[in-house]
């Protein structure tokens, strides 16, 4: 039980770092990777507590489709965030 | 004004991790959602009433069948609005060339995709035709037969993933997904039962009234994959070359 404490604060610290980075970064693309990198570590969250089909679809919409769109749009618009 | 918004973000997170400790611990039997009758009886009667394994799927696609219909249609009207704002949106004007990127497509990546595309769309079929065992069913299918199209756009181009999947015949697919479900719904209706009451098929279905909704659930899963992958895959061209279609990332 020990061990799946400490996987749960690592994660949990990585989320909030990603979460924090992700608006940090003045760089739009940064930014969108960050956030499914933000994602995939929710999916792992959740595959750890067993709710693997909530696990599955933030892998494939959160992590996967939503950077997808997110970097296509970002290739519109000018890439440094203004604030 | 950086600095001022500060204040409330820290405010409102402050606040919610204040409420947070009013959640039951991680797998408390005595919390509510273990506790309540409806988890009880879902967790009794999944199994005898439907004979599908895993509850996830029997819940979302049978015993709250009228809110993923709904869920459906509004990923339906998504992608519809997508389309909607953006077709003409940029008529007259040049395209802007601040990221342009070499066109040519890569020998290694293309190659690598090739053998990628088709076990990714076997594992789309895979997932939605499992989801009643394993986790799975229509939507993560669906969102991952969109993926391996936007895969082919990535790696070549966007003309090179339209010619395989032409956006009108992306609209034909996602409507023909909804009227599926809403087909299932409306014969079971025919049949003398409610809407989307699957047990009413087994009168033209050679099974038992559990077997039934076993299949009908099925079924409703194809009609939701049809929706999402289209949408998915539309979504992503529409946004990808602001809505021309051509020339996209």
């Amino acid at each position: 039980m020990i061990g799946l404490e400490i996987f749960n604060t690592f994660i949990l610290l990585l989320l909030v770092v990603a979460a924090t980075a992700s608006l940090w970064v003045k760089d739009l693309l940064v930014s969108a990777v960050v956030f499914g990198i933000y994602s995939f570590l929710m999916c792992l969250l959740w595959a750890e507590m067993g709710a693997v089909d909530v696990a599955f679809t933030e892998a494939t919409v959160g992590a996967g489709i939503s950077t997808v769109v997110l970097v296509a749009t970002v290739f519109h618009l000018r890439r440094k965030s203004n604030d | 004004m950086k600095v001022l918004s500060i204040i409330p973000v820290l405010a409102i997170g402050g606040l919610l991790l204040w409420a947070a400790q009013d959640f039951p611990k991680w797998g408390d039997v005595k919390s509510p959602a273990s506790n309540s009758p409806v988890s009880s009886h879902f967790i009794g009667n999944t199994g005898v009433d439907t004979e599908v394994p895993n509850m996830v799927t029997a819940v979302l696609a049978d015993y709250r069948g009228f809110d993923t219909m709904f869920e459906t249609v509004v990923v339906f009207i998504a992608g519809m609005a997508v389309i909607a704002i953006l077709k003409g949106s940029t008529k007259g004007r040049p395209r802007r060339k601040d990221h342009e990127v070499e066109a040519e497509p890569d020998l290694i990546v293309t190659n690598t995709v090739r053998l990628i595309v088709p076990v990714l769309q076997i594992f789309a079929f895979y997932v939605l035709a499992h989801g009643h065992v394993s986790p799975g069913g229509g939507f993560q299918g669906g969102v991952v037969m969109g993926a391996s199209f936007i895969l082919i756009a990535l790696s070549w181009d966007l003309e090179k993933a339209i010619s395989r999947f032409p956006i009108e015949r992306c609209l034909t697919v996602a409507v023909l997904g909804i009227l599926i479900y809403g087909g299932i719904g409306l014969l079971s209706m025919l049949l003398g039962g409610e809407f989307l009451d699957y047990a009413e098929l087994e009168r033209v279905l050679p099974v038992s009234r559990e077997m039934a909704r076993y299949h009908a659930m099925l079924g409703v899963e194809i009609g939701v994959g049809f929706t999402v992958s289209a949408i998915m895959f539309a979504l992503y061209a529409n946004l990808a070359s602001e809505g021309r279609l051509k020339e996209g990332l």
